[in-house]
């Protein structure tokens, strides 16, 4: 994924437009293109050509449907832990080797390490957490999501 | 939930994205021999029962600039954190929004929301937007800010078929 920013140039206001707009959602329909561009004021070609630019660009991550994974009966669990400093890399070592670990990261805070376990049984997510623990000797904390809100993220039109 | 194989191979065909040709869902029904309309109903039946969150874009905020991004953490009120947290998540610099348990005594927090910006200083500005909004019912917050990605694979799921 791209990491650096985009030159505030390489987006006009249609751009900019389409962003805000598919986040909210894409119709579902024989041409949602042209429905979806009917509302911005542009027309199916143009849509697809800027939605393929987005793309190429590297400012759109994900077009298309979000399946949420616990519905399908996977389940997902954010996790901490306090990994003191001169243990930290071998502690990487030992929670990334499970493949159950999608993403994890280094955060500035006494627990240090988060990261997302996701596993297709909810019985899973115990067992992975548990052998961490045991192989590390360090407490893993578990936040698993309650509640979700989401709206997405607007960028200035 | 129930989804039958038919989902399934539908779910492992779009899960990359969806092409960009005038009838999407049309092409996407090729790839898989079934009809335009089956695949509607079926993402349709799916979009209902909440499998599938919602079909859109999301964006690549380190693109847009956006490269400075804190978990904000707040120890909400039980009774109002599911109110408070639909504000939340409303706001458009909040990208995503939870709430979680606690873990105590070391983690006071139920509330986490995803803050974005150019810089630490326009996150933590955003952060003071956000503590101005849960006023009084909010008992301490924090942001943790990430330092160093460790690990990021995608969630992938298999084609049973494939």
């Amino acid at each position: 994924m791209r990491r650096n920013p985009l030159s505030p140039e390489a987006l006009d206001a249609a751009d900019r437009a389409i962003i805000n707009a598919l986040q909210e959602g894409f119709p579902l329909s024989h041409h949602p293109f042209a429905e979806a561009g009917a509302s911005l004021g542009l027309s199916e070609e143009v849509l697809i050509e800027r939605v393929g630019r987005l793309r190429e660009l590297g400012v759109i991550t994900r077009f298309g449907p979000f399946f949420d994974a616990e519905a399908m009966g996977g389940a997902f669990c954010l996790c901490a832990m306090a990994v003191p400093r001169e243990r930290f890399d071998e502690v990487v070592t030992l929670v990334n080797a499970h493949h159950e670990v999608a993403h994890n990261y280094e955060r500035s805070h006494h627990l240090n390490m988060w990261f997302v376990l996701a596993c297709e049984k909810s019985s899973g997510i115990a067992e992975v957490a548990d052998n961490i623990e045991r192989e590390t000797g360090l407490a893993v904390l578990r936040f698993p999501k309650l509640k979700e809100f989401f709206i997405g993220f607007r960028v200035a039109a | 939930m129930t989804i039958d194989a038919t989902d399934r191979r539908l779910i492992a065909a779009t899960q990359g994205g969806l092409p960009l040709t005038p009838e999407p869902y049309s092409e996407v029904a090729n790839w898989l021999s079934l009809t335009e309309n089956e695949v509607l109903s079926r993402l349709s039946a799916m979009l209902e029962k909440g499998v599938i969150r919602r079909i859109a874009l999301a964006p690549n905020h380190y693109a847009l600039g956006m490269t400075a991004n804190g978990m904000s953490v707040w120890n909400v009120d039980d009774q109002v954190a599911e109110t408070l947290g639909a504000e939340v998540g409303n706001l458009g610099f909040v990208s995503h929004c939870y709430l979680r348990p606690r873990a105590l005594p070391e983690w006071p927090y139920n509330l986490f929301a995803m803050v974005h910006g150019a810089t630490r200083e326009e996150v933590e500005v955003k952060r003071a937007k956000i503590a101005i909004l849960l006023g009084p019912s909010c008992r301490g917050s924090d942001i943790l800010y990430s330092t160093r990605i460790l690990k990021k694979t995608g969630l992938r799921l298999k084609d049973p078929g494939a």
